[in-house]
C-alpha cells in the first residue's frame, strides 16, 4: 500500500485515511469508524438530535451497553435507584428510536464499554473509535485512534458520523527489556504517568513501543492503554502484530474468510514505518521496574512499592508543593514514610483497566489457598458478563469465594462509584482502577492504585505489601 | 450556543492544580438525563459540610463569588474523564469563562463547543491575577474574544490562545454542527470512496 512515501507513523496512517475534509484554518472532519455509547453521557446527545429533527447517521456504526449506574448486584435484586433506572429506560428508548444495536441489561454481552468492544471484535485494528469516556484509549491497544469525547461530541458523531477534531501530536513511548516476577503491565503505565506527570501527555498521542510491549498479550496491552488519558493523552496506541490477529481471529465481528485475509494485509501496513519521527519520546526500562502504587490524589502520585511517600518540603514550585500537601492531607499520610505496611480497610479488583479473564487468572491464582484478612472487604468485578462466565467455567469464582472475597455481577462498579458501590470515608482501598482523586471511590475514600497481583497481596494481608514477597 | 464577544466582570480564585473534573462533578451528580441544576452541584465534595449545608467560607458560597463570571483556577484544568457534565455545571454556576495557565485537552474542547471559554495565561500573569483578587476582589477585568486578550484592571492586555474556528463559532454564537453537517457532500463521497474497507462495519 504504502510504496516509497516519507516514513509515517502508525497514528498518521490512521489519521490520513480518516480525513475527510481539511480546510486550512479549520479542524479536520475526521470520518468516525465505531461509536461506542453508555447510559452516562449520551441522554442529552440523543435529546439534542430530537430537537434538531436529526437521524443517526450510521446505527449500524454504533454499539450501545450500560455499565457506569448498574448495580453488581445478583441479578434478582432489583434496582432500586430511580436516576439509575431512568438512564437505563432512556437509553432503551434513544437505542430503539434511532436503531442502535444495544447490549441492555439483560444481554450476556453487557459489560464495560471498553471490554465488549475487543470482547465481540468490533474493536479492530486501522479504525477511528470514538465513546463519551475518557477510557476510550484502551482500543488503542489494537492499531486504532482511539479517544474520549464529550456529549456535543456524541451528538455529531451520531448525526454526522464525523467528528471535528484538530490533529494531535505524537509521543513515542519506549518499554524496552523483560519485565521481573511480579512486575505487571500495570506497572508500566503507573511508572510512565509517575514520570511524566497527569499533563505530561497532554496535546499528544502516544504510542508504545519496544520489546516489553511486544511482549504483552492484547488484554495487558489494553492495559497499558487505558490508562495514557492519565498521563494527559487522549489516545495511546500500539501497532497490531501476530498476537492481535491471534486475539481477533473467530470474534463475533471479525471479519471472516476472504475479508480476514484482506483484512490482515491491511493490518500489516499499519505499523509504523522505519525512520518515522515523533514530537517527544521517552525510554522505560524494563528490567528496573518494580510493583508500582500510588500515595496520592491524582494517578501521577506514584511510586515503586518500596519507595517512600515525597516530602513537600523539598519541592521548590510553591503550587507543585501545595498540590502535594493537599493530596498528603487528603490521604491521611505522613511525607518521608513508606507506604508498605499500611493497613487497608478495601480492596478493589475490576475496572476497564484491569477486569478481563488474565487479571482474574493472575489474581486467583494468587489467591488460591490463601484467605482474605479479616479487615479486608475483597470485591472482584468481572468486566462484562462474558468475562463472568468464562471465569466461572474456569472455577475462578469458587477460588475467591472460598477466599473470602465478594464475586459480583459485571460493572463499572466501584471504579466511579455511581452505582452503590462505593468506599465509606476515610476508608483505604487497594484499586485495580485508573483513577485515584478525591472522592472518585466514594466522598472522602482514599485510593491506592496497582496492579492486580498487588491488590491480591493488599487483601490477603489486608495492608499494603510487595507481592514479590508472596511469590 | 450564546454569543460571547467581550465580558466584564470580577472573578473569584480556586488556585488548585490538577482539578479534575470528579471534584468539578462528582460522578453521582451523572446520573442525569438533562443539563439542569448541575450547578447546584459544582464542586460539591469542596463546597458543602457532610450534612449537606453550604462550607460559609468556600468562595462559591459567598456573594461575591455568585457575581463572579470568570473563574481562576490552577495549572491542568479538567483533567480526567470526558464528561460534558464538568463544563455544564460551571456555566450552570454562572460562570463564562476559566482562567488558567493549561487545560485537559477534553475539557477544552467541550467548553469551546458550549462556548465556555477556556483561556490559559502564562504564569506571570495568573499570579497577577491571583493577587488582584485576594487584595481587590470586587476589581472587574474584561475580556475581548475578538481581540484574544484579557484586559487587566493596569489596562495591560494579555493575549490567550483560541483556534480560529471555536473563535468565530463562539463570536457568532452557532453551533460546530452545523460546520458538519456543511460537509454532507464531502462525508458521501468518503464513505463511497472507502466502501470497501475491511473495517466498515454494517452500513
Ligand atoms: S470502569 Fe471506570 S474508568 Fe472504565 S469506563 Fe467504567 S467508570 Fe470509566
Amino acid at each position: 500500500m504504502s510504496t516509497n512515501k516519507t516514513p509515517q507513523t502508525l497514528f498518521e496512517k490512521i489519521w490520513q485515511q480518516h480525513v475527510v475534509a481539511a480546510e486550512p484554518g479549520n479542524p479536520t472532519v475526521l470520518y468516525i469508524d465505531l461509536h461506542l455509547v453508555h447510559e452516562v453521557t449520551s441522554p442529552q446527545a440523543f435529546t439534542g438530535l430530537r430537537q434538531k429533527g436529526l437521524k443517526v447517521r450510521h446505527p449500524g456504526k454504533t454499539m450501545a451497553t450500560m455499565d457506569h449506574g448498574i448495580p453488581t448486584t445478583p441479578p434478582d435484586v432489583p434496582i432500586t435507584d430511580e436516576l439509575v433506572i431512568k438512564q437505563i429506560n432512556q437509553l432503551e428508548t434513544n437505542c430503539q428510536e434511532f436503531g442502535i444495536p444495544l447490549h441492555g441489561i439483560h444481554s450476556p454481552n453487557r459489560g464495560i464499554v471498553h471490554v465488549i468492544g475487543p470482547e465481540l471484535g468490533l474493536t479492530q485494528p486501522g479504525m477511528t473509535i470514538v465513546c463519551g469516556d475518557s477510557h476510550t484509549s484502551t482500543h488503542g491497544a489494537f492499531g486504532t485512534l482511539a479517544f474520549g469525547i464529550g456529549t456535543s461530541e456524541v451528538e455529531h458523531v451520531l448525526a454526522t458520523q464525523c467528528l471535528l477534531q484538530t490533529k494531535p501530536q505524537t509521543y513515542a513511548v519506549k518499554v524496552e527489556g523483560t519485565l521481573g516476577q511480579g512486575v505487571s503491565a500495570k506497572d508500566i503505565i503507573l511508572n510512565l504517568i509517575s514520570r511524566i506527570g497527569i499533563g505530561g501527555g497532554t496535546g499528544y498521542v502516544f504510542e508504545y513501543l519496544g520489546s516489553a510491549i511486544r511482549a504483552l498479550s492484547m488484554e495487558e496491552r489494553m492495559t497499558v492503554c487505558n490508562m495514557s488519558i492519565e498521563g494527559g493523552a487522549r489516545a495511546g496506541m500500539i501497532a497490531p502484530d501476530e498476537i492481535t490477529f491471534e486475539y481477533l481471529a473467530g470474534r463475533p465481528a471479525a471479519p471472516k474468510g476472504k475479508a480476514w485475509e484482506t483484512a490482515i494485509n491491511q493490518w500489516f501496513a499499519l505499523p509504523t514505518d522505519d525512520g518515522a519521527t515523533f514530537d517527544q519520546e521517552i525510554t522505560i526500562d524494563a528490567n528496573t521496574l518494580e510493583p508500582m502504587i500510588t500515595y496520592g490524589t491524582n494517578p501521577g502520585m506514584g511510586m515503586p512499592i518500596s519507595g517512600l511517600i515525597p516530602d513537600p518540603d523539598a519541592i521548590k514550585d510553591v503550587s507543585e508543593r501545595q498540590t502535594l500537601m493537599k493530596a498528603l492531607q487528603y490521604m491521611g499520610l505522613q511525607a518521608g514514610q513508606p507506604l508498605l505496611g499500611q493497613p487497608i480497610d478495601v480492596v478493589f479488583l475490576g475496572s476497564c483497566t484491569n477486569s478481563r479473564l488474565s487479571d482474574l487468572r493472575v489474581a486467583a491464582q494468587l489467591v488460591k489457598g490463601r484467605k482474605v484478612a479479616e479487615t479486608v472487604r475483597f470485591m472482584v468485578v468481572p468486566g462484562s458478563q462474558q468475562v463472568k462466565l468464562q471465569a466461572e467455567a474456569e472455577g475462578l469464582d469458587k477460588i475467591f469465594k472460598e477466599a473470602g472475597a465478594e464475586w459480583r455481577e459485571a460493572g463499572c462498579s466501584m471504579c466511579i462509584a455511581m452505582n452503590g458501590d462505593q468506599l465509606q470515608p476515610g476508608q483505604y482501598a487497594v484499586s485495580t482502577s485508573n483513577r485515584n482523586f478525591e472522592g472518585r471511590q466514594g466522598k472522602g475514600g482514599r485510593t491506592f492504585l496497582a496492579s492486580p497481583l498487588t491488590a491480591v497481596a493488599a487483601a490477603v494481608t489486608g495492608k499494603v505489601t510487595d507481592v514479590r514477597t508472596l511469590l | 450556543m450564546e454569543k460571547f464577544t467581550t465580558l466584564t466582570a470580577t472573578l473569584v480564585a480556586i488556585p488548585t492544580e490538577n482539578i479534575d473534573t470528579d471534584q468539578i462533578i462528582p460522578a453521582r451528580f451523572l446520573k442525569v438525563t438533562d443539563k439542569a441544576g448541575l450547578g447546584d452541584n459544582l464542586f460539591c465534595d469542596w463546597r458543602y459540610q457532610a450534612d449537606g449545608t453550604p462550607k460559609p467560607d468556600f468562595v462559591l458560597n459567598t456573594e461575591r463569588g455568585k457575581k463572579a463570571k470568570i473563574l481562576l483556577a490552577g495549572d491542568n484544568f479538567g483533567c480526567g474523564s470526558s464528561r460534558e457534565h464538568a463544563p455544564w455545571a460551571i456555566m450552570g454556576y454562572g460562570f463564562q469563562a476559566v482562567i488558567s495557565t493549561s487545560f485537559a485537552d477534553i475539557f477544552r474542547n467541550n467548553s469551546l463547543k458550549l462556548g465556555l471559554l477556556p483561556i490559559a495565561v502564562d504564569k506571570e500573569t495568573h499570579l497577577q491575577l491571583l493577587s488582584l483578587v485576594e487584595e481587590e476582589p470586587t476589581t472587574q477585568i474584561s475580556i475581548d474574544l475578538q481581540n484574544q486578550a484579557v484586559v487587566l484592571p493596569d489596562g495591560r492586555a494579555v493575549n490567550f490562545p483560541i483556534d480560529n474556528f471555536s473563535k468565530t463559532c463562539i463570536l457568532k454564537g452557532v453551533d460546530q454542527l452545523g460546520y458538519l453537517q456543511g460537509h454532507a457532500a464531502a462525508i458521501e463521497a468518503y464513505e463511497a470512496n472507502h466502501a470497501d474497507r475491511v473495517n466498515t462495519l454494517a452500513r
